[in-house]
């Protein structure tokens, strides 16, 4: 599918969404903490959107907002589209897990947990996966500070 | 009084142990915990971050010609295919059109990166299962390819002979004759390695129908590269999503569709003979031309976000860089074919025994600085 046929269908779906292709070469929607988990179950259960591979979940710290970008591929009809989903809250920022429908998104989670602090709800084994449990903030978060180990230039 | 029924039946119990962070299987630092009831695996849990070093951290202070040579760093054995990535990707985000002999040197040493890769995975495959000559075997005709990345660029395994723009210099006079009387000499070693361990009846044994992966699950936990393409999941970005010279060339995609550890291990020997195919096409038909594009000495990226993906050696990498404008990436996220990888481990050793999951794991040929990033 194009990107604009990708567009009509989903908007369809749930109005509220963002759409953008500005500064990407993807198409990119942006949706609510809320309505992310039924946007992405039926971006994958959905036979004409059929996006079953899910390539890159990133972690971003927006510096106000916290965040994820999920990049999707579909292997049967090799389109792309890229969610993007924000939290305001950086005390305790949680979104809900995607790790039902992609299995990757299991360990994923796991590394942006662990460097971003944020929480998935419903995740099957959430907790640090490369630092040690005991380890003080989240690294990759702009704020992060340490003296010893960071060099800043 | 209370009376008490003794159980006289031996009761499993099940108990963990821990497979590494120093085990020859792990292949570096990467430590299993692994959950057994006699000698069946009921779960394994990978502890990461041993060798952890947070290359994306550092690629948030550090310029666009930085980045490349941290890439080196992660998977180690196709380092010229991370280069590759990243200076893709600062190409594209600048619309700069490199030369047609860029294009063609950087694929066929791609492809040589994948040989090589292949041939020492196959050498540690084989001793992993217990075979040590493949291990002599596989690193002698390394050696070979490494000599000519020696001669090439001055560096046997980080290389970082590609920069944003082109090639650091120009190949070496020799190049030509060397690759060219690489392949010739590995058209006759590669037989040898099927006569040697493919048709192995001991070997066939611990491979066939072990550590079974179907497609739907290889989707689904973000397989990639041989991995992939065992289970029948067509996955090759060099097809999909051509880059370089790869657009120009003739090469078949291997599929297996058994998803067995052997199918793994099928697809990567096949791979070798492609990737032989592929540096044929190209090696006689080097384009003239210059070596790279002039670029600004401060790179800076426009407003926007890239993504860049490449069939490295073990499968698919993306690079993807957020930019604001600024000479240093706002956030850069490598997505390795090793984490995705590795994920799917618990899911295919489970109900086996372990000396099934060392032979599983060798054929998702794991390397761990490309997991612990």
């Amino acid at each position: 599918m194009t990107n604009e046929a990708l567009q009509n269908l989903i908007s369809s779906w749930i109005p509220e969404l963002e759409f953008t292709e500005e500064g990407s070469q993807f198409l990119n929607i942006t949706v609510q903490p809320e309505q992310l988990h039924q946007l992405m179950s039926q971006l994958k259960s959905d036979n004409e959107t059929n996006f079953d591979y899910l390539f890159c979940l990133s972690g971003i710290d927006w510096g106000k907002e916290l965040g994820v970008v999920y990049h999707l591929e579909s292997t049967t009809h090799r389109h792309i589209v890229v969610i993007k989903v924000k939290t305001e809250d950086r005390e305790n920022p949680t979104l809900d897990t995607v790790s039902n429908l992609w299995s990757t998104a299991d360990f994923h989670e796991r590394e942006v947990f662990d460097f971003f602090g944020i929480k998935f709800n419903n995740h099957p084994n959430l907790k640090r996966l490369f630092l040690t449990e005991d380890w003080d903030g989240f690294p990759l978060r702009k704020d992060y500070v340490d003296e010893i180990n960071m060099v800043i230039k | 009084m209370e009376t008490t029924t003794i159980n006289n039946n031996f009761k499993s119990e099940e108990y963990f142990i821990n497979m590494g962070p120093q085990h020859p299987a792990t292949h570096g630092v990467l430590r299993l915990l692994l959950t057994i009831d006699g000698e069946i695996i009921k779960k394994v849990e990978p502890d990461l971050g041993y060798i952890h070093r947070s290359i994306e951290k550092m690629c948030e202070r550090d310029s666009y010609q930085q980045i490349v040579h941290l890439t080196d760093r992660m998977d180690y054995l196709s380092s010229h295919i991370n280069n590759e990535a990243v200076c893709l990707a600062v190409e594209n985000a600048l619309e700069i059109e490199v030369p047609e002999r860029v294009k063609v040197i950087r694929t066929i040493i791609g492809e040589l990166t994948r040989i090589a890769s292949h041939t020492l995975w196959w050498g540690v495959m084989g001793m992993d299962v217990g075979a040590l000559t493949t291990y002599f075997l596989g690193f002698r005709d390394r050696e070979l390819i490494n000599d000519i990345f020696e001669e090439t660029c001055g560096a046997r395994l980080t290389m970082n002979y590609n920069i944003p723009g082109g090639l650091m210099y120009d190949i070496h006079p020799n190049f030509v004759k060397r690759v060219k009387d690489f392949i010739a000499h590995f058209k006759t070693k590669l037989p040898e390695y099927d006569r040697l361990l493919t048709g192995n009846v001991i070997f066939q044994k611990r491979m066939k129908g072990v550590g079974i992966l179907t497609k739907e699950d290889a989707i689904s936990f973000g397989a990639s590269g041989p991995v992939g393409r065992g289970s029948g999941y067509s996955c090759d970005v060099r097809k999909h999503h051509a880059y370089s010279a790869l657009d120009k060339v003739n090469f078949k995609e291997v599929l297996r569709t058994e998803g067995d550890s052997l199918a793994r291990y099928e697809v990567r020997v096949q791979e070798m003979w492609e990737s032989m195919s592929i540096i044929e096409q190209l090696i006689d038909n080097i384009p003239e031309g210059d070596y790279k594009v002039a670029t600004n000495a401060v790179i800076k990226l426009p407003k926007g976000e890239f993504y860049q993906k490449v069939e490295a050696a073990r499968g698919e990498l993306g690079v993807y860089i957020v930019s604001t404008g600024t000479k240093n990436p706002y956030r850069l996220k490598f997505r390795s074919p090793g984490f995705s990888n590795l994920s799917l481990l618990n899911h295919i050793a489970v109900g086996g025994k372990i000396g099934d999951l060392v032979a599983s794991m060798a054929t998702l040929d794991i390397v761990v600085p490309d997991i612990d990033r």
